[in-house]
């Protein structure tokens, strides 16, 4: 079967460019302008928009998404309401949207009805940075039952044995965590991802996104040129955070995103 | 009943490992290191050497004459863990945690801290092992709990305040964990009640297991039977599964964990995780938990900080389903008239923490007879709370 997010990689492949996946919490400041900027950053070049699903405890998360949940819940937002957003956008873009969750607000929604409805809302694939294969029985059928791939994540701590287990169960694409850290740490070591990289590729066939430190342009670009997706997140949201109490704040981060686009297209062997 | 958990780390439905992919593979190296050690001789033996010349072990099995004779009821015995060294049960899995971490040679270890208990006995065990040493605290805590966190730096060890969310232990325990996912290589992760991922809730719980060990045995040479009922407060549950397991086979030994009702359940302001929680996953494990309809967790209440916290160890949830074990709360006030009741009828100041288990003795010992016998977990000693206690009694030290 294949997904939104496979078909979007390939056209990717076939114009000779990488995704860019861009992240947001939902809600923040709030879903009216998540919806906007969603909109906006898909017009800038992104690829895939990331949704963050905003949870009280984020262990993954640094300070800069934590406070982003944090201004999400604020603004009233919860996954009922997310999913309510998404149904609104698909009359705007057919952008894909992956929701990236802390497990509990699935587990408090039931993983059934949650799978459903998300997919109906128009979700093409759920990321859980809390949440291994190894945990993810409950959530399988469901899934699939919906159509839904479930997106797991590798890390440079990932043992050989771990990569393949967890890369053969990855649908859409795997997620690499470029670092050891949390999100928003600093990126430093480039050859160990892109080694990283190429051992997944070698056990898997669907598409290595990489996140986590990627947050100029200049980074964009050098992890463009090893993986087949960039992920980038705490380096748009502090842009949101910036200026969320300006009338320009989503026009700014759009240009934010078309330069990291520009930069991993400029990065780009050139087609003859 | 069979053992538990599994190999997945599951006590029934409870349980699990939710992880960041990084921490998986530091989580199933400890699982095989543990499962080595459990085995392996030489570590027993080391472990035993300090449990028994550095805590002070075997702790006493104390008959708690006046206090049976003023509640007129079943003969109360109290497991003295507040006369370990650093003066509560803590130390036992902060010990066994120190030692593993230096097998797996892991020159730096960290930890969380609600009410500063489980802080001092790892900044303890790191100074005694040359280990480096940070601790995360709430600045509530912190606040709260001024003297232990000085203790803490006494002792060589870093004390780091966390400022988000709650600024108590739930928040402590996420910045420790991504601390530890940052560090992965050199840091071992001395978690401090039987909470997060799989192996901590098994290996915890087994570090804690000598309390109940210690007990049945001395039950049994004082009283030639073994008790009727067995108490101890729960926050993450520790000193709880570590006074019952040891009588988790012995069908006739009823066990009652005691939460934090701080102002009372119907208030909202608590920590009562069965009487107003549902299962859910929390920084690791799958568990009961103080959660909104949609999956946020809930701030808690209590005067006690080391029971202030949102999820219960998942092994108690699996034997509250069970029937093996049930659970119960009571508030701040009536904790606060055990601590009064204990330190005048028995010259024992217990922790605010502890004085829970106590409060709820003073409802239990009357209903039984005389001669059944009650055992209640003294799970550390009230010195820390003196401070906190005058305060809310507006006397200035």
């Amino acid at each position: 079967m294949t997904s939104k997010l496979d078909r979007t990689f390939a056209q990717l492949r076939q114009r000779g460019e990488k995704a860019l996946i861009a992240y947001v919490m939902a809600g923040d400041p709030s879903l009216k302008e998540t919806e906007q900027l969603v909109v906006a950053l898909e017009q800038a070049g992104a690829d895939i928009i990331e949704l963050g699903v905003p949870f009280s405890d984020p262990i993954a998360d640094g300070p800069v998404i934590q406070q982003a949940a944090e201004r999400a819940l604020r603004s009233g937002t919860s996954l009922r309401t997310i999913i309510s957003m998404v149904t609104r956008l698909r009359a705007r873009t057919q952008i894909p949207l992956v929701l990236m969750a802390y497990y509990n607000s699935i587990h408090a929604f039931g993983p059934e009805r949650f799978c459903q409805e998300a997919a109906q809302a128009g979700i093409d694939g759920l990321i859980f940075p809390d949440m291994p294969p190894d945990e993810a029985g409950p959530l399988k059928g469901p899934a699939a039952a919906a159509g839904l791939p479930l997106i797991f994540l590798l890390a440079p701590t990932s043992t050989a044995e771990r990569r393949t287990f967890v890369a053969r169960q990855s649908q859409g694409f795997v997620y690499y965590v470029s670092l050891t850290g949390i999100t928003g740490a600093k990126l430093v070591n480039l050859v160990d991802v892109g080694k990283n990289v190429e051992k997944i590729k070698k056990v898997t066939h669907v598409p290595v996104a990489v996140g986590f430190g990627v947050a100029t342009p200049e980074d964009a670009a050098k992890v463009s040129a090893i993986a087949d997706g960039v992920i980038v997140g705490s380096a748009i949201v502090k842009q949101i955070a910036a200026y969320q109490q300006k009338p320009e704040m989503v026009k700014h981060v759009a240009e934010f995103v078309r330069s990291l686009k520009a930069a991993m297209s400029a990065a780009q062997p050139k087609t003859r | 009943m069979s053992s538990v958990p599994n190999k997945q780390g599951r006590f029934g439905a409870y349980g699990g490992r939710y992880v960041p992919e990084t921490l998986m593979p530091a989580l199933l190296e400890l699982e095989q290191e543990y499962a080595r050690v459990k085995k392996d001789r030489g570590f027993q033996s080391e472990l035993a050497y300090y449990l028994k010349h550095y805590v002070g072990r075997p702790t006493a099995l104390y008959f708690a004459q006046r206090l049976t004779k003023r509640l007129g009821g079943a003969k109360i015995y109290l497991k003295r863990e507040d006369l370990c060294h650093t003066g509560a049960h803590k130390i036992n899995n902060a010990i066994g945690q120190g030692l593993l971490a230096r097998r797996m040679k892991k020159p730096r270890i960290i930890a969380e801290t609600g009410a500063g208990q489980h802080g001092v006995a790892t900044a303890t065990v790191a100074a005694m092992f040359g280990l480096q040493c940070e601790v995360y605290m709430g600045t509530d805590d912190m606040r709260r709990q001024a003297l232990n966190v000085f203790r803490m730096r006494l002792l060589g060890s870093t004390v780091t305040g966390v400022d988000a969310g709650s600024r108590t232990l739930k928040d402590a325990i996420s910045e420790a964990m991504r601390d530890w996912t940052t560090n992965i290589r050199t840091t071992h992760y001395i978690l401090g009640s039987v909470l997060g991922a799989h192996p901590y809730p098994m290996m915890i719980r087994d570090f804690q297991s000598i309390i109940g060990r210690e007990a049945r045995r001395q039950i049994l040479a004082a009283e030639g039977r073994l008790p009727d009922c067995l108490i101890a407060c729960v926050g993450g549950g520790s000193n709880a599964i570590g006074l019952f397991h040891a009588f988790i086979r012995d069908k006739k030994v009823k066990m009652i964990g005691v939460e934090a009702g701080g102002l009372g359940v119907a208030s909202g302001k608590h920590a009562a995780r069965f009487s107003g929680g549902k299962p859910g996953v929390l920084q690791g494990t799958m568990t009961y938990l103080l959660q909104g309809d949609d999956g946020q967790v809930n701030l808690t209440h209590s005067v006690s900080a080391g029971l202030d916290y949102a999820a219960i160890g998942p092994e108690h949830s699996y034997l509250r389903d069970q029937g093996r074990a049930e659970y119960t709360s009571v508030t701040d006030d009536e904790a606060m008239a055990a601590f009064d009741l204990l330190a005048r009828e028995e010259g024992i100041m217990p922790a605010l923490e502890s004085a829970h288990a106590i409060a709820h003795t003073m409802k239990v010992a009357p209903t039984m007879k005389k001669s059944q016998l009650l055992v209640v977990n003294l799970s550390g000693r009230g010195d820390k709370d003196v401070q906190q206690i005058a305060n809310m009694r507006g006397i200035t030290l």
